[in-house]
């Protein structure tokens, strides 16, 4: 049995029923990192908030999510809340608006704790500091101390980084973890991400649209379009071989390196061009 | 400018408060004690605003009016608060029909003037200190259950509580330790605002007869014992209707000063 098995997985939003994800499967086992990739609109977040039961009320989820066995689609919430932060937790896109601004840093990374060990603040503060050292952050007991308005773009990041990761869970979903910071800072975060997952031994889904960003952390890829997959495999494959046009295109994109000075870079359409005709997609 | 309007506004309910904590303990003379000889003097010495028409030190009375006030502010701001802010956030967070339900029922709270509340109270249970706060704490429950609803709603949105549900924290955890911290500066302007509304409510019901009544003194029926002498001693009714108007406006101010000061958007470039 795997760690994380999606069968058919499709979302819908609205009266209008608009499907954001058209079946989607995929497995996942432990310790394996799976790449999901895709534009903006396909289905990535969407895909991700599912496998944690995290989805808006006026969504409607059909198919299978089944979590170590347990199924998540349907649970009811107190269910899902003993999973969440335990068994799964989630690295968000935006450290500027995932750190709750009244509370300290320390306390907010300690909170995973609390809740599902029971562990007091006295305790827990040790485990956050070292966690917080961990993900490479100088002076932990400072920033354990911080509000996270006097933290930087990077810190918070990390800061999120080390909530995820503090308790252990066995899959950690990352949704475009790196696209809100600098390039120096994402390598940083990148190469943290990684020793980190290698420590602890974490099975990890990992959104991105960067197909060089995915290729830094995990072995297997999926890219999706529209909502569906499209194309599964190693990274060594995708970037060797890829089949579809779409995935074509984008390791085309991430390989500015062969493109020959003077001549202009590549776009994803050149390789596919999206169905732009108004109204119901096949 | 935005900062001489909060400093203001705090002096001047300092001032109340002060007022009203002295008269706890000490007054001038008897705020009760009628003397018959001593009728509507003029400000002077030892009676620094004058006496009224029993005889009874103004200044004194004042000082016990700013106690009753600022009780009356307490007591009804606080039942507000304390009902109308958990509602608020029950409805931002629950959504669906128990918001439509909150929400439709505070409407027509809001819509049913606390005058008449105050008076149907009055009318059962006799006009008194207890029956206004009532009545200026309930109709006031619907403004705080809004303004808790809309900072419930806003926060609910946020990527924090989406991080919070995803370690695990339940509903009632992300409204106790994300949600009410996050809105308590709203809460906090309300309250100030709500207060100033009390305190006018209660120098109407007061001089209405439906709220303390006499002789225990109250700015609102100084006020109007006042008017029965409004062409012999015309003083008398100006410093009851000073201090309610000095008191409003301090809390008015203070209100609209801590608003600026929280509002991020607001608050002026150095």
């Amino acid at each position: 049995m795997s760690l994380l098995e999606v069968r058919d997985l499709r979302v819908s939003f609205g009266r209008r029923r608009v499907e954001a994800v058209r079946g989607v499967d995929f497995d996942l086992d432990d310790g394996q990192r799976l790449g999901l990739i895709g534009e903006s609109g396909s289905g990535k977040t969407v895909t991700a908030l599912a496998v944690m039961g995290l989805l808006p009320e006026n969504a409607t989820v059909t198919g299978s999510v089944r979590l170590r066995g347990s199924e998540i689609i349907g649970a009811p919430e107190a269910a899902l809340a003993q999973l969440r932060g335990d068994a799964v937790s989630l690295v968000f896109q935006e450290p500027m608006t995932a750190l709750d601004p009244t509370m300290r840093v320390g306390r907010q990374v300690a909170e995973v704790l609390r809740l599902h060990q029971g562990e007091e603040s006295g305790p827990a503060r040790e485990r956050v500091i070292s966690m917080l050292a961990e993900v490479g952050l100088d002076d932990p007991a400072r920033i354990a101390d911080a509000y996270p308005h006097q933290l930087s773009g990077g810190q918070r990041q990390r800061a999120i980084l080390a909530m995820a990761l503090i308790n252990s869970p066995d899959l950690v979903v990352c949704d475009e973890p790196t696209t809100a910071l600098d390039v120096t800072v994402q390598a940083l975060v990148l190469q943290k991400l990684d020793e980190v997952l290698t420590v602890s031994g974490a099975a990890c889904l990992f959104i991105s649209h960067d197909l060089a960003v995915v290729s830094q952390v995990c072995d297997k890829v999926m890219v999706m379009l529209d909502g569906q997959v499209v194309e599964t495999g190693t990274v060594a494959e995708l970037f060797t071989n890829p089949q579809h046009p779409y995935t074509r295109g984008l390791v085309a994109t991430a390989r500015l390196d062969q493109t020959r000075p003077g001549q202009r870079l590549p776009t994803v359409e050149d390789f596919y061009a999206p169905d732009t005709s108004v109204g119901e997609r096949p | 400018m935005k900062r001489a309007q909060l400093i203001t506004g705090l002096v001047l309910v300092a001032a109340v408060v002060v007022t009203a904590v002295v008269a706890v303990f000490w007054t001038p003379f008897d705020p009760l004690r009628v003397v018959a000889g001593q009728r509507l003097l003029a400000p002077g010495w030892p009676h620094v605003l004058g006496t009224d028409g029993f005889g009874i030190d103004i200044a004194s009375r004042l000082m016990v009016g700013a106690r009753t006030i600022l009780l009356v502010g307490i007591i009804s701001v606080g039942v507000a608060a304390v009902v109308g802010v958990p509602l608020g956030m029950l409805a931002g967070q629950a959504g669906g029909w128990v918001d439509e339900v909150v929400m439709r029922v505070s409407d027509v709270v809001y819509a049913f003037p606390a005058l008449l509340l105050a008076m149907l109270l009055a009318a059962i249970y006799g006009g008194s200190t207890v029956t206004a706060m009532v009545a200026i704490g309930v109709a006031s429950i619907p403004a705080f259950a809004r303004v808790a609803r809309a900072g419930a709603l806003q926060v609910m949105a946020s990527d924090f509580v989406l991080a919070a549900k995803s370690s695990g924290t339940s509903r009632w955890g992300v409204a106790r330790r994300h949600v009410l911290p996050n809105i308590a500066p709203l809460i906090g302007v309300q309250a100030s605002v709500g207060f100033a509304m009390a305190i006018l409510a209660e120098a109407a019901l007061s001089y209405l007869g439906l709220a303390t009544p006499r002789p225990n003194p109250t700015w609102g029926n100084m006020l109007r014992d006042a008017q029965n002498f409004l062409f012999v001693a015309p003083l008398q009714a100006l410093w009851p209707g000073l201090a309610i108007a000095l008191a409003v406006l301090g809390f008015n101010l203070l209100g609209d000063g801590l608003r600026d000061y929280l509002d991020p958007r607001l608050r002026e470039v150095p």
